[in-house]
């Protein structure tokens, strides 16, 4: 994965820590071309992956990137589904089985026996792989190496101990799409034990991970053990702590701290995006240097 | 540990027993839903013991502690059950379809001394509560007017209908959303208990509200405004605020950013004269498993302290869930008027 991943909070109004601020970005991102226009920044400034949620719009920005095949040539997509506020809202109007009947393709209970399955335990997981292809559509022909479950899922599951989804995920996007499978999460340590556990070594986990304790469920301390002990692949998000830590000392944290693979960033202004790409840079090649210093020691 | 059944797993329901099933402290012993498929699902992968009814659930599951999850109307007749089978309860919002009703239940649980909480999540936002600290320590002086707001995108087409939409089984904004301003409201400052004038607008349900507009007041005869919709598309999700206006200073707050002004030379340490702004990072703390907002987790993890008697069971009693019911029918007989 690259050092560096662009998210797309900013695209569609999330932001925690001000409702003001969520407007103004509804309003500044309100058209597509507003999107690809900071893309293509974050791609001046040497991102070349975008991770990002299974919104409506995406799918627009999936059709730009399609019609422009030289310009968007090293250009990598990380999927993250599925879009919640979608589900949930449905689940509110239409209950849980109504919903699944909205969204799972075809023919309901068709799929229920999804290639004549028979076993009875495997129906569910082939809901779940049907729901997966259907967010996964608008993807077509674009390179999405690394496909993730959004937190909202992946810790509902991880609560209610349904292991065998979160496993079976990861067989799915494998096998069918052949790329990585990724879990976001706040709950990183109770995570990696359930996925270990389900057989899946060295998994690639996306974080809340920042100087502040915000959103690490067990506390800073257990994430930094569980960090140094090396046994997955980690993308650190929320580095700024939903911005109770100015950027340069939260890049400083995160850019130093061992096994964190990728940091992903979502930034709307030229400035920042250039400010956070420069300041990581610079955290990590002083790392090298010291790295260097001390193997000719 | 504790042993806890749920009541309705629908999206709340499943919420709560997800973030349930990782508490250390806490060992589900049975789930309740009418719906063959969730059942089907919850036994097979989370392997869970459920049940169609239940009353056969509480006889077989001898639960310590029930969380009720289902429409509001059947809260009343669930919840005298579990009390008087000496259960503890933590039930859903709004509490019931009446103030009546639900004066019975906290009646009944004050007598019974169980453990007895609702879901007003709102009281467990950092920001929230913060506002509440400033408020009573006197801040901002004395309280001159304040406005409760929500705003969300529930019904933002004619669609079809579901119990939300029926107001027998306690749907509409007012029930259902400007209950969470109520209730903040009425710990916040102090029950409301006049109306002079509301609004309950129709936009896109056929048979309840979907706007909530009223002048209110306390008992002190402080007046405020509520101003809530759930038709409005502008909103990604369910949006809520309060403002306060006193004679020493003034508050702005959501869930998110605390925004308070200080006219003079007193405040609270870590403010200062003029405006402040603190985000609810600042004021959150951490949980032991995170779902969809710490304020989820620390109101199970506070009524589970509270069954085992390490808190002081006075947040979100059914009695201040009966106080947010009597304001919430002052409102609805003001605007039939």
């Amino acid at each position: 994965m690259d050092r560096i991943i662009f998210g797309d909070n900013q695209f569609f109004a999330v932001n925690h820590i001000s409702d003001e601020k969520s407007r103004a970005q509804s309003i500044k991102f309100k058209d597509d071309s507003a999107i690809i226009k900071t893309l293509d920044i974050a791609r001046e400034s040497g991102i070349n992956t975008f991770m990002c949620t299974t919104h409506d719009r995406i799918a627009n920005i999936c059709d730009i990137i399609r019609n422009n095949p030289t310009k968007y040539q090293d250009f990598k997509i990380y999927p993250c589904m599925p879009y919640a506020h979608k589900y949930a809202n449905a689940v509110t109007e239409l209950g849980i089985p109504g919903t699944l009947k909205q969204y799972v393709p075809g023919n309901f209970l068709g799929s229920l026996f999804k290639g004549g399955v028979a076993y009875l335990s495997k129906d569910y997981i082939s809901i779940m792989e049907l729901l997966i292809d259907s967010e996964m559509k608008m993807f077509k022909g674009i390179n999405t190496p690394v496909i993730f479950l959004q937190n909202v899922i992946t810790d509902l599951l991880l609560g209610l101990g349904m292991n065998e989804f979160l496993v079976a995920y990861a067989k799915y996007v494998k096998q069918k799409y052949n790329a990585e499978p990724g879990f976001i999460t706040m709950n990183l340590p109770k995570l990696l034990n359930v996925l270990e556990n389900g057989g899946i070594e060295n998994p690639i986990i996306c974080a809340s991970i920042n100087k502040v304790n915000f959103r690490m469920s067990g506390g800073k301390e257990l994430y930094e053990k569980v960090l140094s002990e090396g046994r997955c692949r980690v993308i650190a998000m929320q580095v700024l702590g939903g911005g109770a830590i100015p950027a340069g000392e939260a890049l400083e944290y995160v850019s130093n701290l061992p096994n964190v693979e990728s940091i992903l960033f979502g930034a709307s202004s030229r400035q920042n995006i250039e400010n956070t790409v420069e300041t990581i840079n610079h955290h990590d090649s002083k790392k090298m240097d010291l790295k260097l210093n001390l193997s000719n020691f | 540990m504790v042993k806890v059944a749920l009541i309705g797993a629908g999206k709340m329901g499943i919420s709560h027993l997800s973030i349930l099933g990782a508490h250390p402290n806490v060992e589900i012993v049975g789930v309740c839903d009418t719906s063959k498929m969730v059942v089907d699902v919850l036994e097979r992968y989370s392997g869970y013991k459920c049940f169609s009814d239940y009353l056969k659930m509480v006889d077989e599951s001898q639960p310590d502690a029930v969380f009720v999850a289902v429409p509001t109307k059947h809260h009343y007749p669930m919840v005298k059950q579990l009390l008087k089978r000496g259960i503890h309860v933590f039930t859903e919002k709004p509490f019931c379809l009446n103030p009546e009703e639900s004066f019975e239940l906290s009646q009944l649980a004050k007598q019974t001394g169980l453990v007895n909480q609702v879901g007003y999540h709102n009281k467990f936002v950092g920001t929230f509560k913060e506002v509440k600290k400033l408020v009573k320590e006197g801040f901002i002086g004395e309280i001159t007017h304040f406005q409760g707001e929500a705003y969300g995108p529930v019904a933002v087409k004619k669609k079809s209908e579901t119990w939300r939409s029926d107001p027998n089984e306690g749907g509409g904004c007012l029930m259902d959303y400007a209950s969470h301003v109520i209730d903040l409201i009425n710990d916040i400052i102090a029950p409301i208990e006049s109306c002079k004038g509301s609004i309950l607008k129709s936009i896109y349900s056929k048979n309840v509200d979907d706007s909530v507009y009223a002048l209110v007041s306390i008992k002190s005869g402080v007046s405020g405004v509520i101003s809530v919709n759930w038709s409005d598309e502008t909103y990604r999700k369910m949006s809520t605020s309060i403002t306060i206006i006193g004679t020493e200073g003034k508050i702005v707050s959501d869930a998110n950013e605390l925004k308070i002004y200080f006219k003079g030379d007193k405040f609270p340490k870590g403010y200062s004269k003029g405006w402040n702004v603190k985000y609810v990072t600042d004021l959150t703390d951490e949980v032991n498993f995170y779902l969809r907002g710490e304020e989820y987790s620390a109101q199970i993890d506070y009524f589970i302290k509270s069954v085992k008697g390490e808190t002081k069971k006075d947040i979100n009693t059914f009695d201040s869930a009966w106080k947010t019911d009597k304001t919430i029918s002052l409102i609805k007989n003001q605007s039939t008027l």
